[in-house]
């Protein structure tokens, strides 16, 4: 079969920004109304004008089509506006402008468990979130068994969830979900949950899902996946649609548009009282292109442009990488360099600094900088100065160690060798 | 191929009134989470069901002691109902209403988990604490005719018309429930006014006293509070009261139905920005 399932019209919502009108609590209001003449009154007196209140568009203009049985993936940075059209295409909030028609039932998974409460039992769970996501108590009674068994909790069933492993719980709650049969089916990225070999039971019925000639919108930051699952990707950058089209198409479309970015570069004052400071700082490519977003397999280069003011001994340009927030590690540029430890001319001097790949996982990486003298004292520091995004494009790392979710934050350069021998017994 | 779309999305235009259609269609869903907050509510309680019981009785010596006793309410209540009987029987319906109105006042707060991620007619979170308040409800109104067949009081033929009031005071529940409902989503301050609500609610509810006992030019405007009606209501069907007057009664059944379809528009005005809001 064949036709329109989705008709997304001219779509768009924005939220007012400030603290303003939207506090919760009368008295705020109250003082405001009382306050409102005497505001009015000194605006007027300084020949101000009423402050526009700010509107922050968080979509703008969205249409698209989508085809019975098409599967369309949803990418674009946080904040540009996927979990909004998300939220608008499951009717969880309302859009300003524009419509969308819906040809069939829609099933819509922002997440998985909504409901659960963690004193009921596995199987008064089960009624419950098949209600919310709106399957009817005959249809649940039907899969129940298979639900129970897909998620392997089979003797457990009538335990409180509150006693379940949190794997466990996250298996119910995903058997409930993916048993839920909808013409149209809206997945927010909840295909991250349990342990590797659950998730490869879940993109396999994900698989199915999409096969079985259903339509499917899927919100993902795992590009791989994306790639994966869907024929066609939306592409949104800063609330409004910058491409619809094939999903090889749009994957390098968001990684074009992610690249020409420039908050990867960074000039700095000159402020000739500092013995020796930092002027430019970017982060490039292996050709020393500008460049903020990066594959696991590529190497990423910082570009530095530092200016000694002072002729003088034992300077150092220190650099600290950060990934979500965590410190990595500290180098010197006299880490390796022993000759730059003495008396260093006045001038400006260029020093390129290179992360080999595959050492730093899928994350936000940020770059602290400065100079100073090494073991005396800190000339500057410029922290979180600039960012650089490390993700999964080249590959889907869902069984892979360095997956981005789970603990640790490089590529560990370890080596694991196998012999072809087993350990004998000990007797 | 379809060429009319099963439902279309549009921005939100004013005020809209209820579409009981759909309200029916997730039934299951209200079914669902009323026997959640049932099963939940004494889960971890040491004395789990029995608290169903103590609820009432434990006002209805107190009352009995201060208001009955004490104050001499004892003698003003109509001659043949033991003041006990009398205080419990304003006490049932009392505290169906109460908790109704205090845990569907709360219930969009505590639900913004629900709200946030899934679609259903927001209605239904009001509605769901009326429903799992009428199991409590039930052993409540069995308590009262264990405690009235120990004093030896039997209702008479007015007992038809109790199921009557039963409605009128699960609709003045949910008439009150949508209000604060919709306005502790905007306003958190209507949270901690709900428990000083409830205490001066109670003092003008005829609970430990006759309504006979407000003075007749009053009588009117007292009516206003449905719980009047329904109280007086409940004595007449069960108690063999005095009926209740008709032009009281109309007073209470306007104010209900006034404040209820009130209550809906506001509440679907106001439900489109829940998920924005809580």
């Amino acid at each position: 079969m064949s036709g329109l399932a989705i008709r997304v019209a001219g779509v768009g919502k924005s939220y007012r920004l400030g603290a303003g009108p939207s506090s919760l609590y009368i008295q705020d209001h109250l003082l405001s109304i009382a306050t409102a003449p005497w505001r009015a009154a000194r605006r007027l007196s300084r020949r101000e004008a009423t402050p526009p209140r700010e509107r922050f568009w968080a979509l703008q203009d969205i249409s698209f089509d989508v085809q019975v049985g098409e599967v369309v993936g949803i990418i674009g940075r946080n904040g540009a506006g996927k979990s909004t059209l998300l939220k608008i295409l499951s009717r969880v909030t309302s859009p300003e402008t524009g419509e969308i028609d819906l040809y069939g039932r829609v099933g819509s998974l922002l997440e998985v468990g909504s409901g659960f409460h963690p004193e009921l039992t596995g199987r008064e769970n089960v009624y419950l979130n098949g209600a919310i996501l709106g399957m009817t108590r005959i249809e649940v009674r039907q899969k129940f068994d298979d639900i129970i068994s897909f998620a392997e909790v089979n003797q457990f069933i009538d335990t409180p969830v509150k006693f379940y492993s949190s794997g466990m719980y996250m298996r119910l709650a995903f058997a409930i979900a993916a048993h839920l049969e909808p013409e149209i089916l809206i997945v927010d990225e909840v295909l991250a949950v349990g342990d590797a070999q659950f998730q490869k039971k879940c993109l396999g019925k994900m698989g199915e899902v999409a096969k079985g000639g259903r339509t499917v919108i899927f919100v993902s930051h795992n590009l791989g996946a994306v790639a994966e699952l869907c024929q066609s990707a939306v592409v949104l950058q800063s609330g409004r649609m910058v491409f619809h089209g094939a999903v090889r198409e749009g994957i390098d479309h968001y990684l074009a548009a992610s690249r020409a970015s420039t908050s990867s570069v960074r000039i700095l004052e000159c402020n000739p009282a500092k013995p020796i400071q930092v002027l430019k700082i970017e982060v490039a490519n292996t050709e020393d292109v500008a460049c903020s977003n990066f594959d696991l397999a590529e190497a990423v280069v910082l570009l530095i442009t530092y200016r000694v003011n002072q002729p003088g001994s034992g300077y150092d340009v220190v650099v600290t990488l950060s990934r979500n927030g965590t410190h990595l590690f500290t180098t010197l540029d006299t880490d390796h360099r022993h000759e730059l430890t003495g008396v260093r001319r006045v001038g400006e001097y260029a020093t390129r600094f290179t992360v080999l790949p595959n050492v730093l996982k899928a994350g936000l990486y940020s770059v602290t900088i400065g100079t100073g003298i090494t073991n005396k004292s800190l000339i500057e520091i410029h922290d979180d100065i600039v960012r650089f995004q490390v993700e999964e494009l080249g590959e889907d790392t869902q069984f892979k160690g360095y997956a981005d979710w789970r603990a640790g934050h490089i590529i560990a350069p370890v080596k694991w060798e196998f012999g072809e021998q087993r350990i004998p017994q000990r007797d | 191929m379809d060429l009319h779309p099963a439902f279309t999305i549009r921005p939100p235009k004013g005020w809209q009134p209820v579409d009981l259609a759909e309200l029916w269609k997730y039934r299951e869903l209200a079914w669902q989470l009323s026997l959640r907050d049932i099963r939940v509510r004494y889960k971890q309680t040491a004395l789990g069901f029995a608290w169903v019981v103590i609820q009432p009785i434990f006002p209805m010596v107190a009352f009995t002691i201060f208001f009955g006793r004490l104050a001499g309410l004892e003698g003003r209540v109509p001659a043949g109902t033991p003041y006990s009987v009398f205080v419990l029987c304003g006490l049932i319906p009392w505290q169906l209403f109460a908790t109704a109105i205090n845990q569907s006042g709360s219930s969009v707060v505590n639900n913004r988990a629900l709200i946030t991620k899934i679609y259903f007619p927001r209605l239904i979170i009001p509605i769901v604490p009326i429903l799992s308040g009428l199991a409590d409800f039930t052993v409540g109104l069995t308590l009262l005719s264990v405690v009235m067949a120990c004093f030896g009081v039997t209702p008479g033929t007015p007992v038809v018309f109790l199921p009557l009031f039963i409605v009128l005071a699960l609709s003045a529940a949910l008439a009150v429930g949508v209000w604060i409902a919709a306005l502790n989503a905007l306003y958190r301050d209507v949270q901690y006014t709900l428990a000083l609500l409830t205490q001066i609610w109670l003092l003008v509810t005829p609970i430990a006293y006759p309504s006979s006992l407000v003075p007749e030019r009053w009588r009117a405007i007292y009516s206003l509070n449905p719980m009047v009606g329904v109280v007086d209501g409940f004595r007449w069907s069960l108690l063999n009261g005095d009926p209740p007057r008709p032009l009281e009664l109309a007073v209470s059944v306007v104010s209900v139905v006034i404040t209820l379809i009130a209550g809906l528009y506001f509440f679907r005005r106001m439900e489109v920005t829940f998920a924005d809001r809580v």
